[in-house]
This record gives structure tokens, C-alpha cells and sequence, in this order.
């Protein structure tokens, strides 16, 4: 059962992928077994998506980072709420991100 | 914003961690005895090894390769591993799966090298496989190992030498091989035509006496008559075409190569010439692959039989010859090679695109005889 992804959550890389920018795309790599939908699977993350993943750094809560995102790409903070949410859920799902605390 | 990558964006690097085998195989290219002490001071320490997996990293690289000798004989094998891993290379292992341990098996479970292992296998009877690796335990070693990766789920294939000891056991092990999952159904590849020795030592002499001639190695090649010649037509209609005096036609230093175990970089394993051959003491892997191999890319054939006849060839993508078999054979870059032309006609007369008595480089009209190759129906 996976937790439920909240605003008020510290999330943070896991320490079993890499992320690494290769030729100008923002790839995540698993390291160890059981992580990302197939064993082998490469994951590349947008623009925004890595903007997203920069901040996830296990210090700041998600509803920080969205104000931090709301402030730095000059966007509704709602909109950035619900990306920031979606992509959280999905990296979680993947074991790709870690839940590390509340703050 | 989140979307699953087609493929890994580029890069491929060859890691040599060692010449040394625990096996002793009568016909290896690169073999060193597994207490060469004094090949094994010359090798790379760990932390060099580290360097260049980190530069590789940072150039793009997303696969390396672990190769030898036995890459496993080296103490530090698990360290660097875990270390290309973290770095987020994939690790393809050649390895001949006789050191594989049940603690080595779980670490692969855990951290999966992510590329599928290739595991030779020498034979599928103790007393043929040991004729081939010369080192009693080997065959019950190899077995054992490749149970474990069975075991542990680790992807594997496996690849064959064939040998006068064991070339009579295909049938054998081609059912064996069907039920390694990860065969995909896929028969295994084998090497026949043995390169000699890389580093050009005495030991050429008995690869020469084992390899398979032109005609044994046509027999295997043809086992399955349609199959193959269905194979041809295909390969043929698209890579047949000589390469005039261009020595390069692989994709060798293009984006990768080969680090040797004791830090030159070459554009492939096997090329071990000296005018082709970076040393990373002093510079980097981005300087050989930006600056270096591009110059060597460009090498052009001198060699006056190669002028006249490889130069015109169109059986150029049946044909083996390239500088790191011209080095390995005769220590040059163009000579060209009697047995790889001998292994290319055979298989062209076969085919029908070479008549008894022709030489390739003659034939005018070779486009037609690929086209008539295409055509042609095969019997039920």
C-alpha cells in the first residue's frame, strides 16, 4: 500500500537511483532491483520535471517547493500544486522518491 | 513531464580489468596466467579505475563493459562494480562464470548490472570443456556459476567456442542453451575463426593449429541451409560494397572504445597497434575520442595487395578484415589476411555470388549476383 502523497510531506531521492544529465536529457537510473516498472528501465524527466526533482532535496515540504516553483517560473501556485503532486505520486510509485518526514 | 527514455542516450566504453584468467584456453587471444605477477602489478589500481568510470560518466557513457581475461579474478571486482553501478553505467560482464559465488550472485541480485551477462561456454562434457580451458574444476566451476545465475534471476547468455575437442557437442548445447530464458529462443552465437594473439606473442601458433578452416567453419555456418542463406539475402542487399582505401569501416573509436588493463585506450579490444593506441597516462578519454580516434578513423590502407584487392572487394560485409585482425596476424593495419579471405569466398561460393575460381575483387557484376541472390526461392 502506498502512502498517500501530501503538501505537508518531505520527500527525497532514493538512494537506490541515480539521476544524471546526459546530451541535454535528465535521465533517472535505477540501481538496485525492484525499482521503476521493469528491471532495466530508464526514466527522462522534462524540463519541469527536473526543475521539480532539483527540489525535492528532503528539506523542504512539497507545498515550500511549489511556492518555491510558484516564485521562480512565475506561475499559479494551484497548477504548480497539482504538477508537483502528480509527478511526486508517480516518482513514489517507481520508488524513485522517498517520503523522509513532515514539515 | 515524465516519460519513459527509448533507449540510453549514448556511449559504450570496453574495460580490460585484466589479461589474467583463471582458465588457461588453447584459443584465446589475450590469456595471461591468473599469478602473472608481473602483469598484475602493471594493472590498473582501483582508484585509477574509478577515474575512468567517473570521466566516462560525465562524457555521456552509458554502458561498460567488463571484460578480461577473467574480470572476475580481480580482487577489487566487486568494489568497481558497485562503483560503475552507482555511477548509473550499465555493466555488461564477459566473463566465463567460474568465479561466480553465491555472495557475488546476490550482490548481481540486488544490483542488477542492468545489461545481460555473457557467459562462454567451452563444452558441455567435462573432458571436451577441459580440453579447451586446460585447468581441471573448470567445467564443474563454470556449471555451478551459471546455476546461480539461474538461481538468482540474473539475465545471462551464453556464447560458444567451437573447437576440434567440442565442435561435435553444437546439437547439445544449442538444446541447452534453448532453456536459458534469456536466450529469447535465440540460438547462441559462436566464435570459430579465432583471432590470434592480441598482444602478438608466441602462442599464435597453436590458435592457428585449433581455429575451424574456411570449409569446417562453412559446415557449421550452413547447418540450416535456409535459414542462413534467408539470413544472406537479406545481409547482403544491404552490406555488401568494398571500401576502397578507407581502413575503418566499423564503429570502432565512434563514440567508443576499448580501456586495456593497463590504461591505454583503443578504438576496439583487439587493437593493440601502437600508432592506434592513447595513452590515458598521459591524457584523457575525452581527448582520445574528440581528438585522437578521429585521426585514426581517418588512417587510410598503404599496403599494396590490400590496394589491389581489399580495396575492390565488394565482400567486404562478409569479410572479417580490419586493422585489429591485420595487427593481430601480421602486425600491421592493411595486410590483408589469407584465412579471412579464404572464410569470405567460401561462403560467397556458397551463396553463389563468387564462382570456382573467381576472386571477388574481379567480379564486375556483383550487384546483379546480390540481386539474384534476393530472388531466389528457397526449397520447402
Amino acid at each position: 500500500m502506498e502512502a498517500k502523497v501530501s503538501l505537508e510531506k518531505i520527500y527525497a531521492p532514493s538512494q537506490d537511483v541515480v539521476a544524471r544529465q546526459v546530451q541535454g536529457e535528465f535521465i533517472i537510473i535505477p540501481i538496485t532491483s525492484g525499482i521503476g516498472d521493469l528491471e532495466d528501465e530508464i526514466f527522462t524527466l522534462n524540463e519541469t520535471g527536473r526543475a521539480i526533482w532539483d527540489r525535492l532535496d528532503g528539506k523542504k515540504n512539497l507545498k515550500q517547493v511549489a511556492k518555491d516553483l510558484s516564485t521562480d517560473f512565475d506561475a499559479e501556485s494551484d497548477a504548480i500544486e497539482k504538477d508537483l503532486l502528480g509527478l511526486t505520486q508517480e516518482l513514489i510509485k517507481r520508488k524513485m522518491l522517498v517520503e523522509v518526514g513532515r514539515g | 513531464m515524465f516519460r519513459k527514455s527509448l533507449k540510453p542516450a549514448l556511449g559504450w566504453l570496453d574495460l580490460e580489468l585484466t589479461e589474467r584468467c583463471n582458465n588457461n584456453c588453447i584459443h584465446c587471444c589475450i590469456n595471461l596466467p591468473k599469478d602473472d605477477l608481473a602483469a598484475k602489478k602493471r594493472e590498473l589500481s582501483t582508484d585509477r579505475i574509478k577515474e575512468i568510470l567517473k570521466e566516462a560518466a560525465l562524457l555521456g557513457c552509458m554502458t561498460v563493459r567488463f571484460t578480461g581475461g577473467e574480470p572476475l579474478l580481480r580482487e577489487d571486482f566487486t568494489e568497481l562494480y558497485l562503483f560503475a553501478r552507482r555511477s548509473g553505467l550499465k555493466v555488461m560482464i564477459f566473463t566465463n562464470a567460474t568465479l561466480i559465488t553465491p555472495e557475488l550472485a546476490q550482490i548481481f541480485a540486488h544490483t542488477p548490472p542492468f545489461e545481460k551477462m555473457e557467459v562462454t561456454v567451452y563444452g558441455m562434457k567435462e573432458k571436451s570443456y577441459e580440453a579447451v580451458t586446460g585447468v581441471k574444476g573448470s567445467f564443474i566451476a563454470a556449471f555451478r556459476g551459471i546455476d546461480l545465475l539461474r538461481k538468482h534471476k540474473i539475465p545471462f547468455v551464453v556464447k560458444g567456442a567451437l573447437l576440434p575437442n567440442n565442435k561435435d557437442e553444437i546439437d547439445e548445447f544449442e538444446a541447452w542453451a534453448k532453456n536459458i530464458p534469456w536466450m529469447d529462443g535465440q540460438p547462441p552465437s559462436y566464435s570459430m575463426f579465432f583471432d590470434l594473439r592480441c598482444r602478438r606473442d608466441a602462442k599464435s601458433q597453436q590458435i592457428k593449429k585449433v581455429r575451424l578452416s574456411a570449409e569446417e567453419g562453412l559446415q557449421v555456418l550452413t547447418r540450416k541451409k535456409n535459414k542462413y542463406i534467408k539470413g544472406m539475402q537479406e545481409f547482403c542487399s544491404k552490406f555488401m560494397r568494398s571500401s576502397g582505401d578507407n581502413l575503418f569501416s566499423c564503429g570502432s573509436g565512434n563514440s567508443s572504445g576499448c580501456v586495456d588493463a593497463y590504461g591505454f585506450f583503443q578504438p576496439c579490444m583487439m587493437l593493440r597497434h601502437p600508432q592506434t593506441v592513447y595513452d590515458l597516462k598521459k591524457g584523457s578519454l575525452e581527448d582520445a575520442v574528440t581528438n585522437f580516434f578521429p585521426k585514426v578513423r581517418k588512417l587510410k590502407a598503404q599496403n599494396k595487395d590490400y590496394l589491389e584487392r581489399c580495396a575492390h572487394c565488394f565482400l567486404k560485409g562478409l569479410c572479417e578484415q580490419c586493422p585489429a585482425k591485420s595487427w593481430s596476424e601480421y602486425g600491421t593495419l592493411d595486410t590483408p589476411i589469407e584465412y579471412l579471405c579464404e572464410i569470405a569466398h567460401a561462403q560467397a561460393r556458397f551463396l553463389g555470388l563468387v564462382r570456382e575460381n573467381e576472386v571477388a575483387w574481379e567480379v564486375e557484376n556483383w550487384k546483379e549476383r546480390i540481386d539474384e541472390l534476393s530472388a531466389k526461392k528457397l526449397e520447402e
